[in-house]
């Protein structure tokens, strides 16, 4: 073994799956297994009370899903990950592992629409309660912070809005009120941005977004970046005996690596929202390509940005500084929005992002439709915005789509008769 | 030598054999006793607690000073010391004084005196690192609980640290 610093393309084709030490495999096993055989009885004992590393059963951990951990871990440059069944697991779990029943949490207003919703209806009926500000209004976040207040919850380019947090100034605000900044960087992925290094604490994702890469597989993972300390008595969940686990104090026994233990071993445990091994190595796969992919995913962005700020039918285009997903709106409204979808061949009508496919939708009808007004305003989405996630095809094949598309959407009745 | 890199830490866990644990708690929420119980389910290191206040932990005896220690044992390879940093001169010099061949300060485990007092006498030093984490990186370990081993290669594992 050579000290040596690896590359961003080197990690992610190569960490957390080094050749399988039984059979050399050089490719990661899937293992499809339910639970693992214990060796002696002392063995097992030494297991279930957390004195040493290894696999009980598949709903705690599992070694391909570890894989796809570890990789997750240092792509992001955290001290460790875990993986779950969905994006909104994910998300789920990590406040459920600094919150109960009377906390609060702060959140930015400028976030996934099916996110407000888990914060202002499922946290809320579990006794959590959200409040919300906008993402670049630092005085209005800190004006929601009580003593309350367990996490400040922010994306790096809000969804559908394109907002970029500013994350260091987000960090810096949560660590004076004491509490770690929670960052879902989907729509980045860590090629474009590792928030970490800007000072959160913790990173979500929806791995079915550009971690999976083609649009196959569901998935979420947390990483943490071990650096926040959970002792000050803000976090009794951590710093005080747990009853769910042998009265263990987890920021006494495990150090940094308190909340990742906590996270894993109670909830995910008791939550069961784990990641299968099948899915975690489409998501090992997804990853080799990752900075090829998201290279290409910028690079026909910009050029379908372009294409759509020369054309007549776009009112406007809202596209962040960084990534491939954006919004334009078109003119006609919410009805030459909905022709506009209609007579598209190409891109794909459905609701995700992050696909080599190229994807369309209109979020007020769709993603965001369980919002009020009020709530879709506060979200930055106009009601004839329509998002793009542009994919990895050629470019003269999207704006020949989009032009045939954007002329029909102006046809108005006309083309309603002839369809 | 101060040991800075994983390869030195890894190349040291792997040639030592005997471990003192100067510090180590029989008290199961203390992070010692969770170092100094993982590393017996390693079942590779002859182990021993240094703790005037206990008789043992878990059934294995525990000596007052690593002078008691090493008179009947000999020199270990490594003494992992898990206290103050104010107080850990003393250990770094009756360290030198039984022969042992490094000296481990865990996470916080910070004082200049005392390193450069060990790595004068040709000590190898580890500095502000868990004995745990280091052994669990270079074994599997960590990498089996999806925690960031750094570890990039291609070659098979032979590893035993």
């Amino acid at each position: 073994m050579q000290d040596h610093d690896f590359g961003f393309a080197t990690r992610a084709i190569h960490a957390g799956t080094p050749p399988d030490p039984g059979t050399g495999s050089r490719s990661m096993p899937i293992f499809q297994t339910a639970a693992y055989v214990f060796g002696t009885t002392e063995q097992a004992a030494e297991l279930f009370q957390l004195r040493s590393y290894g696999h009980i059963y598949s709903r705690i951990s599992n070694p391909t899903v570890a894989a796809f951990e570890e990789r997750m871990a240092s792509l992001e440059g955290g001290l460790g990950a875990i993986a779950f069944s969905s994006g909104l697991a994910a998300q789920l779990c990590t406040v459920l592992a600094l919150a109960q029943a009377g906390d609060h949490l702060v959140s930015s207003q400028n976030i996934y629409g099916g996110t407000v919703t888990q914060f202002t209806v499922t946290l809320k009926r579990m006794g959590i309660e959200t409040s919300f500000a906008p993402v670049d209004d630092l005085a209005a976040l800190e004006a929601a912070m009580t003593p309350k207040t367990k996490l400040l919850f922010a994306e790096t380019i809000g969804n559908p809005s394109g907002a970029i947090a500013d994350l260091s100034a987000l960090a810096a605000l949560a660590h004076k009120h004491g509490i770690p900044l929670v960052v879902d960087n989907t729509f980045a992925s860590p090629y474009l941005c590792r928030p970490i290094e800007h000072g959160a604490d913790i990173v979500v994702h929806s791995a079915t977004k550009f971690i999976s890469g083609h649009g196959t597989t569901m998935g979420g993972v947390m990483i943490d970046g071990g650096r926040f300390d959970y002792g000050s008595g803000r976090f009794p969940l951590l710093s005080q005996p747990s009853p769910g686990y042998h009265q263990k104090v987890f920021t006494e026994t495990f150090g940094e690596y308190a909340f990742l233990m906590r996270a894993r071993a109670e909830v995910l445990r008791d939550v069961g929202a784990q990641m299968s091994p099948m899915d975690a190595w489409i998501l090992l796969l997804g990853l080799e390509t990752l900075p090829l992919r998201m290279e290409a995913h910028v690079r026909n962005a910009k050029a379908i940005v372009a294409f759509l700020e020369s054309r007549p039918e776009v009112e406007w285009v809202r596209a962040p500084q960084m990534g491939s997903i954006f919004t334009f709106g078109i003119r006609g409204g919410r009805e030459a929005g909905r022709r506009f979808i209609d007579a598209l061949e190409l891109w794909s009508h459905l609701a995700n992002v992050g696909d080599a496919k190229s994807l369309v939708i209109h979020p007020a009808s769709t993603t965001h439709s369980q919002l009020s007004d009020d709530e879709m305003r506060k979200a930055g989405v106009a009601p004839e915005a329509i998002r793009l996630s542009v994919g990895l095809e050629d470019v003269d094949d999207l704006t020949w789509d989009l032009s045939n598309a954007l002329a029909a959407s102006q046809r108005g009745a006309l083309a309603e008769t002839a369809r | 030598m101060i040991l800075t890199t994983p390869a030195q830490r890894r190349a040291l866990l792997e040639r030592a054999k005997s471990i003192a644990v100067v510090g180590a708690s029989n008290n199961p929420l203390r992070p010692s006793y969770t170092v100094f119980s993982y590393l017996r389910t390693l079942h590779r290191f002859d182990l021993a607690p240094i703790n005037p206040t206990i008789a043992q932990i878990d059934g294995v005896a525990a000596y007052p000073s690593l002078t008691a220690y090493a008179h009947e044992r000999g020199a270990p390879d490594i003494v992992d010391v898990f206290r103050r940093p104010s107080e850990v001169v003393p250990v770094v010099q009756e360290a030198i004084a039984v022969g042992a061949k490094a000296i481990w300060f865990q996470y916080g485990v910070i004082n200049d005196e005392a390193i450069a007092l060990a790595d004068g006498a040709g000590l190898d030093v580890v500095v502000d690192r868990c004995i745990k984490v280091e052994s669990a990186r270079f074994n599997g370990g960590l990498s089996m609980t999806g925690l960031n081993s750094g570890i990039i290669t291609s070659r098979k594992s032979e590893s035993t640290a």
